[in-house]
């Protein structure tokens, strides 16, 4: 994903129209909202109680009363999936938080200051990148034990980087600007600036980027709650909905067929959702259409 | 569109060709486990055992089908008066895969190789009431006992007490060399493990002339294997639950055994607030079990109330002294002070059986206001934090090995259980030779287990077994993990 | 460009030697006893440590350390625990079927990539632009463990055309092993190919708005001609390096796919290695595939000053 530095120059009215005229951010804005709402709504009522196990209903096929079945165990699978959005989004976010929180702060250090400390923290860089983040994250949650708070710090550390990479970026963009000589000349200190010049114009390069990270957080934690390593009962969870599906596919194809959507729609419109703002704020973009 | 539809037929005719040509008397089975290793003397892997024991090395005795206790490499034997001196008349012709002969220096070398000091045999307990290995002559062993044994035939017929040769028993790890049916030929790790049948074996010859072990993992992967036909056989399917779903395809036979495998709610006794009588009994009450064996063996378990096998002559049927009753629970916790419930841990190992049981488990406890976390285990931190540190609260096991009954008494085991009158009857037991005497402390053993409601005891472990309709011979019950080869073959 | 060579390689090995330390130093908090692992439930406490002291576990950490990233430098990855054998025997064993399924993995994604790439960026803006890239954005949401399920129903179990997982190994023949890498491949690929679509797309579309391109239309070269020769040849550097970073991914991040297939490959002996605490078999594979990752990114950068005389000079 390649991202462009220009700073748009517009006022929030254009904004807001060509959001409104751009397909993929409406596709993925309705989507995200709804995946959103539905979490939300889990936390005050699921059409069935997802803390019980009720054994007698194990495996039942889609019907008027389970419309998504019911699992191994006779949970309700929308309910389940209803719950395990509220997980997604928690694991993603958080994971993105760390990311943004370590990562942004680092990057925009290293450009600030340049010489050793941007040489050190980009070699630092080096080291986590040169981990497949994968492995890292099977081994930390390996030694560290599985759990959707290890899983978080997991995938929240190889976040880091990335986020740096893209702070720093966007800040050596910025930094020979006009508005920022004048500023130096004023005599303002570096971290100063930083926060009140740098960060305010680096902040859609750190939504889209967010946004693609949100989405990869997701895939992540069903991957890892997938191969057991993630979210732990009771506790419901997309990846760990497909772990207990893999064995029952010719009895229970529906056991494995709604949580997959549920993560491919949610990544979807996640995805989009970063496309259109990306389209939308980008003035290279503009010049092509 | 056309020409797209040759293409794909094509691409099917080739794809297609060579996937189910096998020869009618090669046979691919599946294994979950890895053995680490192919020696059976020197590891407790099981799944060294469901390779090679009966397939590749014999002992004096072996194991049948249902337990009992058949001659191998010795065709018969005579037992002193005294039941201490045991003298086994040893087969003649035999040789060993590498062509050498066997003889009874071969036995004498691998039972003092097994109880030496340094020797790194899993189960040295089973040599341990040995006094002296004996050569007679080249076909006669003469083995004494410091103590007379009941169990000594049965202990000879492990997979831990095969008979190995002097000269290869330093690289059986890697290249198993023994005096059974079949010969080991390649072991592609991570993927297979392949044994061809020996031309020089001294028995009835075996019907399969290859047998490759395949790796496959998980029950995820057993089951599109099994279905798919890549596989002919899963006599140890590790997912119960998963294998229920093949039982109405024609193509397939499903076998529901016995093992000796008791599945227990194990609980930690010196812990509080488990070391209060009523706490536990409590947690005997809020067990469902027929939800347990339903939701975590689709089931095919059988009910226990104690540690003993309901296949067991011993067996006394408990399994009415803790009924499902979350009343009753919540009451006995009331009287232990503990109405407002508790928060424990659940640590569970990697089968089947555990994760999906303590799921349930863990829901049936929060109805009665205790709390359980659950925390997934690999074996090796299970061994390290449960077994040997016994730094849990509660844990799933399956107790596979067979009359085990005495671990209860052991000093130090994990369950933490300590009782004198317990402890006085095993003693008695492993004295007595009597049959009579030995059911009735067996019993009592047994009443005292569930009395004091030490773990919660939950089902006999189902052995789920499943071939091809087409394949016949196979163990049905596992009472030992052994996947005996030799009566298996194809009917067409 | 010798200094900007030099300065590259230096970074490359002090990022390997700092990894080494992560590694070993992680890998050391790991849980577990492989000795008390091996020997099983009943082996008593003199066993176990017969069998510690027998594989040196007993021996001071910094001590240990050094031994292990001596014997990496020569190839010596140590005996694996569980195995009991030579640790680069077991390397070779599974490198084998990783590097193949990784190599066809890439071959696939950039065969299905570059083609939907290039149409979409000759027909930008168009109907047939929006589907392809509306599949591609399909592709990547796409969990690849739950395509490979799906996958195996349809083709193994149902179609029969292929095996459901395992490997039979290369000395069972060339097709019967390419045959069972083909679901594990096509299920990598797909949303690597997808990515990189996308990467494409945009490259040439960003390549096509460039003066010189413009020049050749107006000269009246035909658009499919200026797409192809030029366009194409100067949008190849992002997805040369896109490539680059994806063989690393893929070479490494099998770890998954080769669970679902259990193929006998590096992911799943390292996967296997970790649940059994075998840890010279993890610290060695995590130690080559974090040795592949840099190797890999160091080339990548090197590829980038060949093409890009900028680069060169400013460094």
């Amino acid at each position: 994903m390649t991202l462009r530095f220009d700073i748009p120059e517009e006022n929030f009215a254009d904004i807001l129209v060509k959001a409104f005229t751009n397909r993929s951010f409406l596709t993925g804005f309705a989507i995200t909202i709804v995946v959103a709402a539905v979490a939300i709504v889990s936390f005050f009522w699921t059409p069935f109680d997802v803390t019980r196990l009720i054994i007698a209903d194990k495996t039942q096929a889609p019907s008027p009363a389970h419309w998504f079945g019911t699992d191994h165990f006779g949970r309700d699978i929308l309910s389940m999936i209803m719950v395990g959005a509220r997980n997604s989004i928690a694991v993603a976010l958080v994971a993105v938080g760390i990311g943004m929180g370590v990562g942004v702060p680092l990057g925009a250090f290293a450009a600030a200051r340049g010489g050793i400390v941007d040489e050190a923290v980009m070699r630092l860089n080096d080291l986590v990148f040169a981990f497949p983040a994968l492995l890292s994250a099977i081994m930390i949650t390996a030694i560290f034990g599985p759990g959707a708070l290890n899983a978080i710090i997991a995938i929240g550390i190889f976040n880091i980087p990335v986020f740096a990479r893209v702070a720093r970026a966007g800040t050596l963009a910025i930094w020979p600007r006009e508005f920022i000589l004048a500023a130096r000349a004023a005599g303002k200190g570096k971290t100063l600036i930083t926060l009140e010049h740098v960060l305010p114009n680096i902040v859609t390069l750190l939504l889209v980027q967010g946004t693609i990270q949100f989405a990869l957080g997701i895939l992540a934690e069903a991957g890892l709650s997938y191969v057991g390593l993630g979210t732990q009962p009771p506790m419901p969870s997309w990846g760990r909905m497909l772990f207990d599906a893999q064995t029952r596919m010719v009895a229970a194809p529906w056991m494995a067929i709604f949580p997959g959507m549920a993560i491919v729609v949610t990544v979807l419109g996640l995805n989009l959702l970063g496309d259109g703002i990306a389209d939308i704020l980008d003035p290279k973009s503009r010049r092509q259409r | 569109m056309k020409l797209w539809k040759t293409i794909l037929t094509a691409a099917a005719l080739v794809l297609s060709a060579g996937t189910s040509a096998f020869a009618a008397r090669d046979l691919v089975i599946g294994i979950t486990l890895e053995p680490p290793h192919l020696d059976p003397t020197a590891g407790a892997a099981a799944a060294i055992d469901e390779v090679l024991y009966a397939n590749v090395f014999e002992g004096l005795t072996r194991i049948g089908p249902n337990g009992e206790v058949l001659p191998a490499l010795a065709e018969s034997w005579m037992i002193s008066d005294d039941g201490k001196v045991y003298t086994f008349k040893l087969h003649t012709g035999v040789k060993f895969h590498d062509g050498t002969d066997f003889n009874a220096d071969d036995v004498k070398f691998s039972l003092d190789r097994a109880r030496a000091d340094n020797s790194v045999n899993a189960q040295k307990g089973l040599f341990a009431a040995i006094d002296t290995v004996e050569v007679v002559d080249p076909a006669t062993i003469k083995i004494t006992l410091k103590n007379p044994q009941s169990s000594f035939l049965y202990n000879m017929g492990w997979g831990d007490a095969v008979i190995v040769a002097p000269e290869t028993a330093a690289t059986n790890k890697e290249k198993p060399v023994g005096t059974g049916p079949f010969r080991f030929q390649n072991w592609a790790k991570g993927s297979s493990i392949t044994l061809i049948k020996s031309d020089t074996y001294w028995g009835a010859p075996v019907s399969l002339d290859k047998a490759e072990f395949r790796i496959v993992p998980d029950a995820a992967a057993a089951v599109p294997a099994l279905l798919s036909g890549d596989i002919h056989a899963f006599p140890f399917f590790p997912d119960p639950d998963s294998v229920a779903q093949t039982k109405d395809d024609p193509r397939f036979k499903v076998v529901i055994g016995a093992t000796e495998g008791e599945t227990i709610l194990s609980i930690n006794n010196k812990k509080p607030p488990f070391d209060r009588l009523q706490v536990r009994q409590a947690i005997s009450f809020a067990l469902d079990r027929k939800a347990i064996i339903d939701g975590a063996s689709a089931g095919l378990g059988v009910p226990i109330g104690s540690h003993m096998s309901p296949a067991n002559k011993a067996y006394v049927d408990l399994t009415g002294l803790y009924p499902h009753n979350v009343e009753k629970a919540k009451e006995l916790l009331k009287e232990a002070g503990l109405e407002n419930g508790f928060k424990a841990t659940l640590k569970l190992p990697p089968p089947p059986y555990a994760r999906l049981g303590g799921e349930i488990i863990a829901s049936q406890l929060r109805d009665v206001g205790i709390d359980l976390q659950i925390v997934p285990v690999e074996w090796a931190q299970w061994l390290d934090q449960v077994f040997t540190k016994k730094d849990y609260d509660l844990t799933i096991v399956s107790h596979t090995e067979p009359n085990d009954i005495d671990i209860y008494s052991r000093k130090d085991y994990y369950f933490n259980y300590d009782n004198p009158t317990f402890d006085k009857i095993i003693a008695d037991l492993s004295l007595t030779s009597d049959e009579a005497k030995r059911m009735t402390l067996l019993g009592e053993a047994q009443k005292i287990l569930a009395d004091d409601a030490v773990v919660g005891f939950l089902y006999e472990l189902p052995k789920a077994g499943v071939w091809d309709a087409k394949l016949e011979g196979f163990w049905e019950n596992a009472p030992i993990q052994a996947n005996d080869l030799t009566k298996v073959k194809w009917t067409e | 460009m010798t200094v900007y060579l030099l300065k590259r390689l230096a970074i490359a090995l002090i990022t390997l030697v700092l990894a080494s330390m992560v590694v070993f130093a992680v890998l050391e908090i790991i849980p577990g006893d492989p000795a008390r692992l091996m020997l099983g439930l009943n082996a008593s406490a003199d066993q176990v440590e017969l069998l510690r002291n027998q594989m040196g576990l007993n021996a001071p950490l910094a001590l240990r350390y050094l031994h292990w990233a001596g014997g990496l430098l020569s190839l010596d990855f140590g005996r694996s625990y569980t195995y009991s054998v030579p640790v680069i025997d077991l390397v070779r064993e599974r490198v084998v079927v990783s590097l193949p399924l990784a190599l066809i993995a890439l071959a696939l994604s950039t065969i299905i990539a570059i083609p939907v790439g290039l149409f979409s960026a000759g027909r930008h803006g168009r109907a047939g632009d929006t589907i392809a890239m509306g599949a591609a954005q399909l592709g990547v949401a796409v969990p690849n463990f739950w395509f490979a399920l799906m996958l195996i129903y349809l083709f193994a179990v149902w179609l029969r055309l292929v095996p459901s997982g395992g490997f039979p190994g290369w000395s069972a023949g060339v097709w019967p092993a390419l045959k069972s890498l083909i679901l594990p491949a096509i299920a990598l690929a797909l949303p690597q190919a997808a990515i990189l679509a996308r990467v494409t797309r945009s490259a040439l579309i960003e390549v096509l708005n460039e003066d010189y391109i413009r020049t050749a239309r107006a000269k009246g070269l035909p658009f499919r001609a200026v797409l192809w020769r030029h366009a194409l040849r100067n949008a190849m550097i992002p997805v040369l390096t896109i490539l680059g970073l994806q063989f690393a991914f893929l070479l490494a991040g099998t770890i998954i796919i080769e669970n679902v297939f259990y193929l006998p490959g590096l992911g799943r002996l390292v996967f296997q290695a970790i649940t059994q605490r075998d840890l010279i078999v993890v610290e060695s594979v995590v130690m080559l595939l974090v040795a592949a990752v840099i190797a890999v990114n160091l080339l990548v950068d090197l590829s980038y000053a060949v093409v890009d005389p900028r680069l060169r000079s400013r460094q």
